[in-house]
């Protein structure tokens, strides 16, 4: 692991207000604003993007790899999300795109989205297999992912223990590409902030096969010119509508064929859907699709074009693929020999959440938590800098912060020591007090 | 230590607020991971009976060193025939409960098979008490 606490999400100092917008939308609490500013607690944070979405001063962004980093290689393959489609207008070609993209300096293209065929099949597979273990997860977000090991961790179990298309691509590619003398790159194109974090620090595989991923509202602009300047179209696409589907929710969900599945997307959506498998109370699923964006990564936090749009534009390719001459193969990418597509490491909690390792300390502390809970106001306004009364109780029980943080409790303080100060004004000294 | 929460009933909407928080709980104390599912199951199921037969109530979770038991105290209509109740596909859940997936005659053969130990008291009329008992580890 490269580094554990790398976050592709990250504040601009500069531009933060110290507003307390963020720490309310935090699935993971995961952040708190402290001397003006806010701070992402590193070991919380899922990358899930929702304080992007919502920083009103666009202090939040998403850090992904420079272009600049090609040169490092002597030859380099760019594998496109299958929600690169989605950023063009329908009428301009999936190869006419990739084209364009190779022209950025790339020397061959591999789509994510023929990745993805590949394990739609093997999903399929793998779900025919009964596991016994209930509804099976998708592991392909990797917010989801996170947010399993975070917050449920007893559903690890049911995530599916397979690498994702992004990295099922990559290990392509390589496997291609082997016998070529000199240093071949792979580089993601990415509209998800956490594929960044997850090639830095993967999850299920120890090392990732990608060098770098580079955000497509980073190249948005160059890609856009070399689109309009292409010339010859060459024949790069081979994905078809199945693979091309996944860009957006149900996109996976469907090309997995489950009869029994259901597709979430959006991470209150995604929560509520865990906190119910968690419960037992979804039965009569086999497959659960969760995207932690809303429309699916169509509306990751690195792309450009308006999620609905997008989606309506994905989904427009997707019909003239099952109509036009590029009707759904009647095979299968085809997958080399010798490539794993399971996970060699086995996820484990992370519970970030955890009070103390020992039960009676936690137990003592939770305690502590719930009187300082109860004497505070109970109106989780977040002018204390914590999404809520109780996270401020846990704040302080670690040690954190002091009950003064509340302003509730500060004007208390202040009444008191103004009573104080009134008492001992009438107080006179015993050799004036006649 | 002790929690205390009060359930509406027929509000399907809420159902599972209870459960959910004590499974935030847990997490927090470091419980291992199939006693808080073992948990969660019991005390969701426990309290969805509750909203659907018995228009809501309390429960009482005490967290112990060794266990954690939970109490639920509703005043309903009382349970007729608590073996028959016990078994499986055994319902007297409303058209609408079952609409909505609740209801399905699994609850309580479900808590049972979750919990280390079930104990329902219940008398016509004046109300239901279900202890549920856990033991803490894996």
């Amino acid at each position: 692991m490269e580094d554990d606490y790398f976050h592709s999400v990250t504040l601009d100092a500069s531009l933060c207000k110290g507003c307390t917008v963020c720490i309310k939308g935090c699935p993971t609490e995961a952040i708190r604003v402290q001397k003006g500013r806010a701070w992402i607690i590193p070991e919380r944070c899922i990358d899930c993007g929702e304080c992007i979405r919502t920083c009103p001063s666009g202090a939040k962004k998403a850090i992904s790899d420079p272009l600049s980093l090609l040169v490092h290689f002597d030859y380099t393959v760019a594998i496109p999300a299958p929600t690169l489609y989605g950023q063009f207008r329908s009428t301009i070609s999936c190869n006419r795109i990739l084209t364009a993209l190779k022209t950025l300096g790339f020397d061959d293209v591999y789509e994510v989205a023929a990745a993805a065929e590949i394990l739609s099949q093997e999903t399929r597979d793998y779900l025919g297999r009964d596991q016994g273990k209930g509804a099976l997860i998708s592991s392909s977000c990797p917010v989801v992912v996170r947010l399993v090991e975070t917050r449920f961790p007893s559903l690890l179990d049911q995530l599916i223990p397979m690498i994702s298309p992004m990295e099922l691509s990559a290990r392509i590619v390589r496997e291609r590409e082997k016998d070529r003398p000199g240093s071949v790159g792979v580089f993601f194109i990415s509209p998800c902030a956490a594929k960044v974090t997850d090639v830095k620090n993967p999850r299920g595989i120890s090392l990732s096969s990608v060098d770098g991923v580079i955000g497509i509202k980073d190249i948005y602009k160059e890609l856009s010119l070399a689109v309009a300047q292409v010339e010859v179209e060459e024949n790069l696409n081979i994905a078809s509508a199945l693979g091309i589907s996944w860009a957006r929710t149900d996109g996976e969900g469907s090309a997995v064929y489950s009869e029994n599945h259901i597709s979430v997307d959006g991470i209150d959506h995604v929560i509520d859907v865990l906190e119910n498998l968690e419960n037992g109370h979804i039965r009569d699923v086999d497959f659960v699709e969760m995207m932690s964006c809303p429309g699916g990564c169509v509306g990751g936090p690195l792309a450009v074009e308006n999620p609905y749009v997008a989606r309506n534009i994905v989904c427009t390719r997707e019909r003239r693929h099952q109509e036009g001459n590029c009707t759904v193969p009647a095979e299968l990418p085809h997958l080399p020999e010798g490539i794993d597509l399971f996970w060699t490491e086995a996820l484990e909690s992370r519970a970030t959440h955890l009070l103390d390792h020992d039960y009676k300390t936690a137990m003592k502390m939770m305690e502590e938590m719930e009187v300082i809970r109860g004497s505070l106001p109970g109106l989780d306004c977040g002018a204390c800098g914590a999404p809520s009364c109780l996270a401020l109780a846990e704040d302080i029980v670690r040690g954190k912060t002091t009950e003064i943080d509340c302003v509730f409790k500060l004007r208390e303080k202040i009444r008191d020591l103004t009573r104080e100060m009134i008492a001992l004004d009438s107080h006179m000294p015993p050799g004036l007090d006649r | 230590m002790n929690f205390e929460y009060q359930v509406t009933g027929d509000d399907y909407a809420l159902v599972g607020r209870a459960s959910s928080d004590i499974k935030k709980k847990l997490k927090q104390l470091g419980i291992p991971m199939g006693t808080i599912k073992r948990t969660a199951i019991s005390m969701y199921e426990a309290e969805i009976n509750m909203v659907i037969h018995a228009q809501g109530g309390s429960i009482h979770v005490d967290l112990e060193d060794e266990q954690i038991r939970i109490v639920l105290k509703d005043t309903g209509p009382g349970i007729p025939d608590l073996d028959l109740a016990m078994e499986e596909g055994y319902t007297t859940a409303s058209e609408a409960a079952r609409e909505l997936g609740f209801g399905a005659g699994m609850g309580l053969m479900n808590i049972q098979r979750n919990s280390d130990s079930l104990h329902i008291d219940s008398i016509m009329g004046v109300g239901t008490t279900v202890t549920i008992l856990l033991k803490i580890g894996d």
